[in-house]
C-alpha cells in the first residue's frame, strides 16, 4: 500500500534512497538498533538462567527465548495456515475500518455541519459509543448470521465511534476566519463545505483513522479469540495465537504476538502514508 | 489632485456611515459597542481607524463585511445600502475583503491557489485563467519565488503580502485592514507599510484601516479617524496633508511629528477613560 501511494508522486524513488542513507548515518538510528539488540539479550539470558544456573529467572524465565522463537518463526512461515492467518486478519481489519471510514466520515461531518442533524443524532451516538466494542460481541453473535460477519461488525464498532468523534470534533474547530474569507470571495455553500470544511477537517479525519486502526486491531483479535474463528471461517492471527496456547507451544504464540506488531505498524504507516499524500501542507510540520 | 478623485469615483468605493448604533444583547445584558457613529470615507481614501482597545473598531468593521448586524442606522457604498433598518445585516461581498489580524489564508493551499482562490469561486474564470493571473499579480508584488509555497511555509509578513494579493485580484471596492500588522516587529512592519503604500499607489483601493499604531495611521493614511472609548463613535479627524507616494523620510519631518501630537493627544485621552473603566468593572 505505501508503494502504491509513494509511486504517483515524483521522484519517490529519490526521496526513500536518501531517507535511509540518511538513517544508517544517524546517531539515532543505531541507538535504537542497539536497544533492541540489548533488550534481547538480556530475553535471552533471562530464558537461559534456568540452564545455566539451575534456578528459573523470575516471570521472564518463563517466556521462551528470542532463539526458540526465531526458530519457531522459521517453521511456522513455512505453514500457508500462518498465511491465511495474516490474509483473514488483514481482511477483518480492512473491512471493519473501511466501513467505519465510509459511513464515519460523512456522518460526523453531517453532525457537525447542520445542528438539527446534530440535534437529532448526538445523544444516541453518546450513548452507544462509551460502550466497549468487546462488549458488542455476545449481542452481534445472535444478530448476525456469520461469525465473520458479527467479527465485521465489531471490528467497525471499534473505528467508528473514534472517527466520528474526531471528524465531528476537527470540522467545529475550522477556524471562523476561513468561513467568513470564503464567503466574503464569494464561496458558496457547496464550495464552503468542500473546499474549506473538508480539507480543514483532514487533520482530524486522519487522527481519527490512526487511532481507529490500533482499535481495530485490537478488537479483531479479541473478536477472533472469543468467537473461536476456526470453525467457521478462517482463524486470524487471534485465533492462531489461540490455538498455539491451547497446543502448548509458546514460541508459536510470541510469534503471533510479533506477527500482530509488525502487521499494526503496517497498518499504521500506510494510514500515515495516505495522510501524507491526501495532506501536503502537513509534511512540512 | 481633484482630477485623480473623480477618476476614483467612477470605480467606486465611497463608503458612507449613517447613524450607527450596535447594541450587542447577550443574555439580556446590553452592551452598546458602537453609538450613532457617522462618517464618510471618500472613494480611494486611505482611512485609518485609531481608538482604544475593545471600542468597537472591530464592529463597525464586521458591520461593514456582513459578519454582524448592526441595530440602527445604514452603511452605504458607493448608492448601495449595504445595511439599514430594512436589512440589519449586510451580504457578503467580494466587493469588501478583510485581511484579518491573524490572516486567514487556507493552510491546505498553496500561495497561488490561495490567491486564485475568489476569482474560481466566484465563477468569473476558469481555473487556468486565475492561475495565470494570479501569477502575474503575485509577480508584480514581487511574489512570484512563493507561489508554489504553503502558508505554513512563509513568514506572517509574507503571508500578510500574499493575504493582500488574494482580496485584490476580487478588484474590490474597498479593502477592510483588522490590524493586519499588530504583531509584527517594527522591521517587518516598516516593510509592509511599504509594500501596502505600493499596492494603494498601483490601485487606489479604498483602504479602511484598523489600528493602534499612530505612526502606522498617519504614515499610511489620508485621514486619520480617531474613535471614542466604548461605546464607539467619532471623536476627531485629523487629515493628513502629506503627499503621495510617501517614503520613511517623512517620519522624521517636522509635519509627521505634530500631526502624530495632534493625534495622541485625542487618543490618550480616550485610553485613559477606557483604563479607567475597565478598573471599574473589576473593582
Amino acid at each position: 500500500m505505501t508503494e502504491m501511494v509513494q509511486s504517483g508522486h515524483d521522484g519517490p524513488v529519490v526521496v526513500r534512497r536518501s531517507r535511509l542513507k540518511k538513517a544508517l548515518s544517524n546517531v539515532k538510528f543505531w541507538r535504537g538498533l542497539i536497544a533492541i539488540c540489548v533488550f534481547l539479550g538480556l530475553w535471552e539470558i533471562g530464558s537461559r538462567w534456568e540452564s545455566w544456573f539451575g534456578v528459573a529467572f523470575p516471570y521472564v524465565g518463563l517466556i521462551p527465548a528470542p532463539s526458540a522463537v526465531g526458530l519457531a518463526a522459521t517453521e511456522v512461515v513455512t505453514k500457508i495456515g500462518y498465511w491465511t492467518s495474516w490474509v483473514d486478519s488483514f481482511k477483518r481489519v480492512f473491512v471493519g475500518f473501511m466501513a467505519a471510514m465510509i459511513l464515519g466520515i460523512p456522518f460526523g461531518l453531517a453532525l457537525a455541519v447542520n445542528k438539527y442533524f446534530r440535534g437529532i443524532f448526538f445523544p444516541p451516538f453518546e450513548i452507544l459509543r462509551p460502550i466497549p466494542p468487546l462488549a458488542w460481541v455476545p449481542a452481534s453473535l445472535i444478530f448476525w448470521p456469520t461469525n465473520e460477519m458479527s467479527i465485521a461488525f465489531v471490528t467497525f464498532l471499534g473505528a467508528f465511534f473514534t472517527i466520528v468523534i474526531n471528524v465531528l470534533g476537527g470540522a467545529r474547530a475550522i477556524d471562523v476566519r476561513y468561513l467568513r474569507a470564503a464567503q466574503s470571495m464569494g464561496a458558496t455553500q457547496w464550495d464552503l463545505f468542500y473546499k474549506i470544511i473538508l480539507p480543514g477537517t483532514l487533520p482530524s479525519i486522519f487522527t481519527g483513522a490512526a487511532v481507529g486502526m490500533g482499535i481495530t486491531w485490537e478488537v479483531v483479535l479479541a473478536a477472533e479469540m472469543i468467537s473461536g474463528g476456526g470453525t467457521q471461517a478462517g482463524g486470524g492471527l487471534g485465533f492462531f495465537i489461540w490455538n498455539s496456547f491451547m497446543g502448548g507451544s509458546l514460541e508459536q504464540v510470541v510469534v503471533g504476538m510479533i506477527s500482530i506488531g509488525i502487521a499494526g505498524y503496517l497498518s499504521s504507516s500506510a494510514v500515515r502514508a495516505l495522510g501524507d499524500y491526501f495532506m501536503p501542507w502537513r509534511r512540512l510540520f | 489632485m481633484q482630477k485623480e478623485e473623480t477618476a476614483r469615483d467612477a470605480a467606486g468605493g465611497r463608503l458612507s456611515i449613517r447613524n450607527v448604533t450596535k447594541i450587542y444583547d447577550p443574555e439580556g445584558v446590553n452592551v452598546m459597542a458602537v453609538d450613532d457613529c457617522s462618517m464618510d470615507i471618500a472613494a480611494g481614501e486611505v482611512c485609518m481607524i485609531v481608538g482604544p482597545s475593545g471600542c468597537g473598531k472591530t464592529t463597525l468593521l464586521n458591520a461593514i463585511a456582513g459578519f454582524h448586524s448592526i441595530t440602527t442606522g445604514e452603511i452605504y457604498l458607493d448608492d448601495q445600502l449595504l445595511c439599514g433598518p430594512s436589512k440589519p445585516q449586510a451580504s457578503m461581498g467580494a466587493d469588501r475583503i478583510v485581511v484579518f489580524q491573524h490572516g486567514a489564508l487556507f493552510p491546505w493551499k498553496t500561495l497561488l491557489e490561495n490567491v486564485a482562490y475568489g476569482p474560481i469561486v466566484q465563477g468569473s474564470m476558469t481555473k487556468e485563467q486565475a492561475h495565470a493571473l494570479g501569477k502575474v499579480m503575485l509577480e508584480e508584488a514581487g511574489l512570484s519565488d512563493v507561489a508554489d509555497k504553503y502558508p505554513g511555509e512563509v513568514s506572517s509578513g509574507m503571508a500578510r503580502r500574499v493575504e493582500i494579493v488574494r482580496a485584490l485580484i476580487n478588484s474590490p471596492k474597498v479593502l477592510l485592514l483588522d490590524e493586519p500588522y499588530r504583531a509584527m516587529d517594527a522591521l517587518t512592519k516598516s516593510i509592509m507599510h511599504e509594500s501596502l503604500l505600493e499596492v494603494y499607489d498601483r490601485t487606489k483601493v479604498t483602504i479602511f484601516f484598523i489600528t493602534h499604531d499612530l505612526e502606522e495611521a498617519i504614515f499610511l493614511g489620508d485621514r486619520v479617524y480617531v474613535m471614542t472609548t466604548r461605546p464607539c463613535k467619532l471623536k476627531k479627524v485629523v487629515d493628513v496633508n502629506i503627499p503621495r507616494p510617501r517614503d520613511y523620510k517623512i517620519l522624521s519631518s517636522e509635519q509627521f511629528r505634530l500631526l502624530v501630537e495632534e493625534a495622541k493627544e485625542a487618543v490618550h485621552e480616550e485610553a485613559l477613560k477606557a483604563f479607567q473603566a475597565g478598573e471599574r468593572e473589576l473593582a
